[in-house]
């Protein structure tokens, strides 16, 4: 039920339509732009503009790019005899976050999940093997979501890298930091006990 | 607000808001029940990989005017966990959970389902059958729980005594000479037979079949499946039949 006139109603909608935002959240945005200095609405309204003009994905790996290489691919520093798989780009993000990994990625576009009709060929897998064909690979790490969708995803990528040299490894889910061992689920404290580490290696 | 306690298996689930999930769940006494986990997205939430698809839980709820709420979950069997592991055994559990989806509903106590489907996902996660063995037993039993029994034997229009060459699904299964329709099949016997052993539980026979029945098996089954069920099973076509060289005899 529109509460709102025209503009200021579409423009709730519009919000409204984002992902995580509800009816509530898209209010407040409206109103605080409809507040805020109109250099500032003008430089989000650039943005948004120059963001479908500009950006597309990368030809190599999926990622986000400017152009047909993202910043990973173009980067020679980066060591590309690792590949780490992720669902989407704000998982190469995350892990860009941490600062561990100096490889490349592969961004499948989601996971496997049959009730949504998606299945491996709708992910990018054929273009994983393309990368590999060359040899240069030596790792893949897959760093797929950690529920069972991407647990599934990981179990078929690893049956499909299993006919290659490689080593093959997958991300350790473990207990979440700051959190209590006995609150823990019993999959999550056995996931963390398969990936446990030695310490006194 | 009436709380209450129940077994069941998430069947699936839907994104709802910032962090919380719709939980779709075929109970033991009360059927299918849609109840929201609130902060289930949330890596410190208390019910972990508990309310994940295929799990077998122990669950406290109140009761809501549409939607139910997940208080506690206690986890019993992590089936959906175990056949995560294997890509063929996921996909056969993935068209399971959606086909005890779409015979059960909402609120009417589906025991035998609910029985079935338990059975089927630990028989898969036990890992001594083919899944797609496990998957088409489990397809012929719960259509026949819902009322669409096929005839693998005798005429599924007049009731005489097979066996019969002719398959004709929509008639409901083997039909005799005289009933046979324009587009009957003609399986091979052993598949029917292996069929039969499916639906009444003979698994040394059915582990003795070879691959040539599986296959025709799967389609008759699968083929049966989505006449009777409107809409199809959208996950059938996803099911991994790659031959399991471990698993096969
Ligand atoms: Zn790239
Ligand atoms: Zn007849």
């Amino acid at each position: 039920m529109p509460v709102f006139e025209g503009v200021v109603q579409d423009l709730i909608d519009e919000l409204g339509r984002l992902p995580g935002v509800g009816p509530k959240s898209a209010q407040r945005i409206a109103f605080h732009l409809l507040q805020a200095d109109p250099h500032d609405v003008q430089r989000l309204v650039q943005a948004l503009s120059e963001v479908k003009a500009k950006v597309a994905f990368c030809e190599t790996c999926g990622n986000i790019a400017e152009g047909t290489q993202c910043r990973i691919c173009a980067d020679p520093r980066r060591d590309a005899t690792a590949i780490c798989v992720v669902e989407e780009p704000k998982d190469v993000v995350a892990i860009e976050r941490t600062r561990e990994f100096r490889g490349r990625y592969h961004v499948l576009g989601g996971a496997i999940s049959p009730l949504d009709g998606i299945g491996p060929d709708d992910l990018r897998f054929s273009e994983l093997m393309a990368r590999l064909s060359s040899g240069e690979v030596t790792e893949i790490i897959i760093a797929t979501d950690p529920n069972l969708e991407g647990e599934a995803t990981a179990s078929y990528l690893a049956r499909l890298l299993s006919p290659f040299e490689l080593r093959v490894s997958r991300l350790a889910s473990g207990l979440p930091v700051g959190g209590d061992l006995e609150y823990a689920d019993e999959v999550t404290l056995g996931r963390a006990f398969e990936g446990r580490k030695l310490l006194n290696a | 607000m009436p709380l209450y306690r129940d077994s069941g298996v998430v069947l699936r689930t839907h994104k709802l808001g910032e962090a919380d999930r719709i939980i779709t769940i075929l109970t033991r006494s009360r059927g299918k029940v849609r109840a929201v986990a609130k902060g289930v997205r949330r890596t410190k939430s208390r019910f972990g990989a508990r309310l994940e698809p295929g799990m077998h839980v122990d669950l406290q709820c109140y009761e809501g005017r549409s939607l139910d709420t997940i208080t506690q979950a206690v986890g019993l069997d992590a089936w959906g966990h175990v056949l995560a592991s294997s890509y063929a055994d996921w996909t056969a559990a993935v068209a399971i959970l959606e086909t005890a989806d779409r015979l059960t509903e909402e609120h009417e106590s589906a025991v035998a389902q609910y029985h079935l489907l338990c059975g089927a996902l630990r028989t898969l996660a036990g890992g001594a059958h083919e899944a797609t063995l496990v998957l088409d037993a489990y397809l012929l039993r719960a259509l026949s729980v819902a009322g669409w029994a096929p005839s693998l034997h005798d005429c599924a229009r007049c009731g005489a005594e097979g066996p019969h060459r002719a398959f004709h699904i929509a008639s409901g299964g083997a039909v005799c000479p005289s009933c046979r329709p324009a587009g009957s099949s003609a399986p091979a016997p052993a598949t029917l037979e292996l069929l039969g052993a499916l639906l009444s539980g003979d698994w040394a026979r059915a582990d003795d079949s070879g691959p040539r029945e599986r296959r025709e098996g799967s389609g008759l089954t699968a083929a049966f499946a989505q006449w009777h069920l409107e809409r199809g099973i959208r996950a059938l076509g996803y099911v991994d039949r790659t031959p399991d060289p471990g698993r096969t005899r």
